[in-house]
Parts: C-alpha cells; sequence; structure tokens
C-alpha cells in the first residue's frame, strides 16, 4: 500500500503542465464530440473531419519522433502508412467476416495491431541503411521507400481468398469499413495512446539517448549509447504508428488508393512537423488539426483547376516557417512575438483574472526606504565618515542626508 | 595479468611506484595506426598506473588525438593491442570501450547542445547497471521508472554539484559559458564511472586564471572519483604543473617518455617544439 503511494506521489511529481495538457485536450475532446455524436449526431463533413484530423495526428507524432527527436529527415513516411492501409485494410476483410457478432472493434483493433507489426518491419528494413546515411542522403532512402510502395500497390490486384476481386480497379482496394459514426473516437483515443506512449518514451533514458544521437553522434558514441539500437528502435516505433494510422485511413475513406500515397502526401506530414516545432509534440497535434482543417475547407473550396492550388499553401507555410525561424533579420521579431510570449501574456492575464485584488497602497503612506540613492554617502563622505573617530562625545552626524533634494521627484 | 611488465623491475623507479606497479590502469604495446601510407601514429608504448596523471605531449600534428582515438575505438589500431586494467580492448567499438571504463572529452566541445545540462550527464549515465528502467518501464511508467529515475537524477545534481553546475541545471548546454562548457564534458565522462579519462586539451582557450582553477579541478577529480586521467596538453604550465610523468609524440613516434622534469629538459624535446 505504502508503495503505491508512493508511486502516485512520484507521478504527482513528474507533473507539469507542459506534458500532461495535450492529454486533458484530447480526452476533452473525446468527450465532447463524444456525447454531442450520441445526443445530436454530427454532420457527416464533421465527422470525416475529425476522422482526418485523428489519422494525421498520429502521422505527425509519429514523423516527429524521426525528424523532431533522431534528426533524420524522412520523405517516406505516406509509404509506411500506405502498407498499414492496405495490409492491414486486407487483414480487415478477413477478420471482420471470421469474428462473430460485436466483433468490428476487436477486428479494428488486431488489424490496426497487424498493420502497424508490418509496417514496423519495414521501419526495420529502412532502419538499416539509416545507420549508414545521414542526412540528405538517408532523406533519398526514404524517399524512394516511399516511391516503391506507391508503385508496388498501384499495380497489384487485390483478390479475396475465394479468388474473388476485391476492387476492380488496380491498385485500388475496397476495405471493411468500422461503425462510420463512432470510427472518429476510436481515432482520437488511439492519438491519446500515442502521445502516452512517444511522450513517456521521449522523456526517459531512452528519449535522452535517443536526443544526444541527434545533437552530437559522435559524442553520444563514446558516451556509451548504443547509437545503432537506437536509431532502430526509433525507425521501428514510427513506422509502427504510421501503419496503425494507415488502418484508421483505410477504415475512413472505405475505398483506398494507392496513388494517393504519393511524395506530397508525406510533405503533408512534414509540414505539420515543422510547423508545430521540431522536437514538440503538442505542436506537431495542434499543427495536425489545423492543417488537417485547412485541407478539408480548402478541398471544398478550391474545385476544378483550382484544386491544385491546395498543394501551394503547404509550400507557402513551409517557406514561411523557415524564413521565421532561420532570417537573422527576424531576430528581435521573433524574441517578441512567439508562442512563449503569448502563452506568458495570456497566463498573466488569467491569473489577475482569478487572483484577489491586492488593496492597492496609498502613496502618502508609503514608507520611506533607508537605502535611497540620495542618502547613500558620496566617496568624499564616506572618506570623512571613515575617518571620524567616534568617541563617546564625538559623534558623527550626517547631515546632507535630511535635506530634501532639489530637482527631485518629490 | 601479464606479470612480466618490464617496468617493474626497473631499478630506477621509486620505490612507491614499485608498489602501485600491479595496478596497470592502461598498457599499449607498439600501438599503431596507418592511413593509407601514412602511419599517424606507430610503435606508442604506454604504461599508465593507477591514480596517475599523465601527460601526452607533441607538436601540432604530432598524433596526440589520434592515440585518444584509438584508444576509445574510434579508430581500430593497425599496429599493436591495448589493454585495460589487463583486459585486451584492441578492436572494441566505441560504446563497448566506453562501457568497460574509458571515457573522453574533446579538442573542440562535443555537448548536446539542445538538452538541458543535467540530462547531458544523465545520458552519460544511461548504461550504468543502476540506471536499469527498461523500454517497457519507460512507456508504461511503473514505479520502478520513478524510482530509478529519482535516484539518477540525484546523482546527476550530485556530480554537477561538485563542477559548480548546479544553479544552470536546467539550462541549455549551449546557453553555458565557455569555460562551464569544458567542465560540464567533464562532469559528463566521469557520469560514466570511468577507470581511465582521457581529457583532451582541457585548458585550450582559457586564460590562466581559468587554467589554474581547471588545474585544481583536474587533481581534485582525479581523488575524488578514483580515476586515472590521461591528457593531452600544450600548456606546458599545466603539463608541469600537475602530471607525474609525461610522453612526447613526435610524427607519430614516441619521442621521450619519463618524468616530467627530465622529458623537458631533453635537447631532442626542445629541438622537436622549437624546430632547428
Amino acid at each position: 500500500m505504502s508503495g503505491f503511494t508512493t508511486y502516485l506521489k512520484s507521478i504527482k511529481r513528474s507533473f507539469k503542465l507542459k506534458n500532461f495538457i495535450m492529454y486533458f485536450i484530447l480526452a476533452f475532446v473525446i468527450i465532447l464530440f463524444g456525447t454531442l455524436n450520441s445526443v445530436t449526431g454530427l454532420k457527416r463533413s464533421t465527422v470525416t473531419l475529425l476522422e482526418q484530423m485523428s489519422y494525421s495526428m498520429i502521422m505527425a507524432l509519429s514523423l516527429s519522433l524521426v525528424v523532431g527527436f533522431l534528426g533524420e529527415l524522412s520523405l517516406g513516411h505516406a509509404g509506411f502508412m500506405s502498407l498499414g492501409a492496405f495490409l492491414g485494410g486486407y487483414m480487415q476483410t478477413y477478420l471482420y467476416p471470421s469474428l462473430t457478432a460485436g466483433a468490428p472493434l476487436l477486428s479494428l483493433v488486431l488489424s490496426m495491431l497487424i498493420g502497424g507489426l508490418i509496417a514496423a518491419a519495414f521501419g526495420f528494413v529502412i532502419g538499416l541503411p539509416a545507420l549508414r546515411l545521414k542526412g540528405d542522403y538517408l532523406a533519398i532512402v526514404t524517399l524512394a521507400f516511399g516511391e516503391i510502395v506507391k508503385v508496388i500497390f498501384t499495380n497489384v490486384k487485390f483478390y479475396a481468398l475465394d479468388g474473388r476481386l476485391l476492387s476492380t480497379t488496380v491498385g485500388v482496394l475496397k476495405t471493411g469499413r468500422y461503425d462510420q459514426k463512432s470510427l472518429f473516437i476510436i481515432g482520437f483515443i488511439v492519438v491519446l495512446l500515442t502521445m502516452i506512449f512517444i511522450q513517456n518514451f521521449i522523456k526517459s533514458k531512452h528519449g535522452n539517448a535517443v536526443m544526444a544521437i541527434r545533437d552530437n553522434e559522435i559524442a553520444a558514441r563514446a558516451m556509451g549509447v548504443n547509437v545503432t539500437f537506437y536509431k532502430l528502435l526509433v525507425f521501428v516505433i514510427s513506422a509502427f504508428f504510421a501503419g496503425l494510422a494507415g488502418v484508421l485511413y483505410s477504415n475512413a475513406s472505405h475505398n483506398i488508393n494507392a496513388a494517393d500515397f504519393d511524395y506530397n502526401y508525406s510533405i503533408n506530414f512534414l509540414v505539420m512537423v515543422v510547423l508545430g516545432g521540431m522536437g514538440n509534440l503538442n505542436g506537431s497535434i495542434l499543427a495536425a488539426a489545423l492543417i488537417s482543417f485547412l485541407n478539408n475547407k480548402l478541398q471544398t473550396i478550391l474545385t476544378g483547376d483550382m484544386a491544385g492550388f491546395k498543394n501551394l499553401f503547404y509550400a507557402l507555410i513551409l517557406i514561411l516557417i523557415v524564413i521565421y525561424n532561420n532570417a537573422p533579420k527576424l531576430r528581435g521579431f521573433r524574441a517578441k512575438y512567439n508562442l512563449r510570449n503569448l502563452f506568458n501574456f495570456v497566463k498573466a492575464k488569467l491569473t489577475k483574472l482569478f487572483t484577489k485584488k491586492q488593496p492597492v497602497p496609498d502613496p502618502a503612506a508609503e514608507v520611506e526606504y533607508g537605502a535611497d540613492w540620495d542618502k547613500i554617502p558620496t566617496k568624499i563622505e564616506m572618506d570623512a565618515l571613515l575617518s571620524t573617530d567616534f568617541t563617546p562625545d564625538n559623534t558623527y552626524v550626517p547631515d546632507k542626508a535630511d535635506k530634501p533634494k532639489e530637482g527631485g521627484k518629490e | 595479468m601479464e606479470e612480466t611488465d618490464i617496468t617493474l623491475n626497473d631499478p630506477s623507479l621509486p620505490d612507491d611506484e614499485k608498489a602501485i606497479g600491479n595496478d596497470i590502469v592502461l598498457r599499449t604495446e607498439n600501438l599503431g595506426i596507418s592511413f593509407g601510407g601514412l602511419k599517424a601514429a606507430s610503435d606508442v608504448n604506454l604504461t599508465i598506473y593507477k591514480g596517475q596523471l599523465y601527460g601526452l605531449i607533441g607538436p601540432n600534428g604530432a598524433g596526440k588525438t589520434t592515440i585518444f582515438n584509438l584508444l576509445t575505438g574510434v579508430y581500430k589500431p593497425t599496429f599493436g593491442r591495448f589493454y585495460l586494467c589487463g583486459e585486451d580492448l584492441t578492436g572494441f567499438s566505441q560504446m563497448a570501450i566506453n562501457r568497460k571504463g574509458v571515457a573522453r572529452t574533446f579538442q573542440n566541445i562535443r555537448l548536446f547542445n539542445n538538452m538541458s545540462v543535467i540530462k547531458n550527464v544523465l545520458v552519460s549515465l544511461s548504461h550504468l547497471p543502476e540506471y536499469k528502467n527498461t523500454f517497457f518501464d519507460a512507456v508504461f511508467r511503473t514505479p520502478r521508472h520513478y524510482k530509478v529515475e529519482k535516484a539518477m537524477r540525484h546523482r546527476a545534481k550530485e556530480i554537477l554539484e561538485i563542477f559548480g553546475l548546479l544553479e544552470e541545471r536546467n539550462g541549455l548546454a549551449s546557453n553555458l559559458p565557455y569555460g562551464k562548457q569544458r567542465k560540464l564534458e567533464i562532469a559528463r565522462a566521469l557520469a560514466s564511472n570511468p577507470k581511465l579519462l582521457l581529457l583532451d586539451e582541457p585548458a585550450a582557450g582559457m586564460n590562466p586564471q581559468e587554467t589554474e582553477e581547471l588545474m585544481e579541478t583536474i587533481r581534485f577529480v582525479r581523488d575524488k572519483f578514483d580515476v586515472t586521467i590521461l591528457l593531452i596538453e600544450h600548456d606546458m604550465k599545466l603539463v608541469s604543473g600537475i602530471c607525474e610523468e609525461i610522453t612526447v609524440l613526435n610524427f607519430g613516434q614516441v619521442l621521450a617518455q619519463g618524468q616530467v622534469k627530465d622529458v623537458l629538459a631533453d635537447p631532442e624535446v626542445i629541438k622537436a617544439y622549437l624546430g632547428g
């Protein structure tokens, strides 16, 4: 029992608002939209948006682990998602009928695990060159990986076990579909679990080792960090969650097209990570919500020939962030206008609002402090002071201090 | 392990060093490496006893840092072997050598700049047997995670306090002033509980007063952590001030070896340093 209380205490001690606030926000979102959904029912477009947000958040978190914490650029993250979507979704078409009633949730969870594990296996394979390649070269490998996966799936026809075609079009798979109305709730619960998993991983000795590799690989090796292990581990974890997001995607869109998981889609997630701030999980989640919202709205606004402009926005956002973060001339601007200052400003205002107003001190009743600049003796006075012999009948009285100073404030 | 070390029977050695003769921390046997046709180091024989402060000096390009890189596993030696406390570590990886008990600092400071000061130390602590929370513990926040994490943070704080870095522990390592960054490097190296500490030009870029302070720190570290120190330095004041024995390298070969006074008076050494 006492062990349990100390455990609770240590959790309480490690509590930091910065780390936990996103859990509360996500829980709040789940409860709010869950109740709204069951009471009044949500619009179809809102549900779609929420689904998109949930898998984008998982993707942003998983990519943030590679880009923000390991410091390696991955341009093929949509490839992992594609693997999860196709293979996990494919498994689901078998699992769903083979399980009895009440099993859609179980089949979803199982297929998410399977999709995640398959993607994780490929993450391990991609992690292997990451041990020898760095920076741009590794980025090219991941880019190629994403394209390879895309090309393979665009040329594959999916057959069911009994030999019947699952989809007549090449590169398109009709997957199982979880209940339309509540998929987003499952999605957000998975986001919450992903967030907890990744945050706990990062804020431990393992996370320290990963960040040490990012900051200085040579020093990390010399300090006994197992660079090989941690690089592979990060790629595997990241790919696992990407595959899991892929299964959610396949459930949300029902008809998945391999050509959708292209280079632009990977860049889409990269923009989320960069916009959220490198190595900032909360930021990644918020940016994922924002970008998928923009994405959704732009899709409805920009139709026909204008549809191509959608990608322009990502490029613009990316360029603006890079300029904001790195331009030397904006240093002063950055120091003045940033989220931290905004947060502190809001916090100050809020504390002012919620704390009791202190009685305003009466200026007349203000006590004058001894340490006033007027009263501090000058060097000459000080010398005089020090040279005076203090005998009982020879006491030195500083005369200037009591005089009101002319030209002062009073 | 090998008891046939000739220095043990050397009559010229003072008695107290004979007494600690069994505690050889580092011994290299004809250690060397060649890059293509260039022999960056060859036939380097060092014997360093427990608790010794050993200096490695030489003109620029003499191969001092190469020796460090060989001893820490950055390069694999082409010739020769080296032993730590009798154990042959030739050909081990950097990670393995660090875990066997060799820690180093770098000539150009290599801290984990975007991490806090205390995390720099925690990284180095992370492979100690006491820091045993596994991946599972970390992700699921088991009671053991909190217990171990607290103990290790306490230990890191103790180490930081010794180096006067406790106040800055939550700041970024890159925000520390130069002298403190050097100190943090030493603190980080010591955190992994090494038997042998390699300091690569610890006084580089320091003013005389800071160097003085550093000398005190190095001596203190040696006594407090019970560690043997091998250091590369150009500052002769520091070398003659704290080192007990030195080896002079020139063009990758040992020029002179022995007590500081004798070596620095060696005409060959003077010639190598001043030219001519």
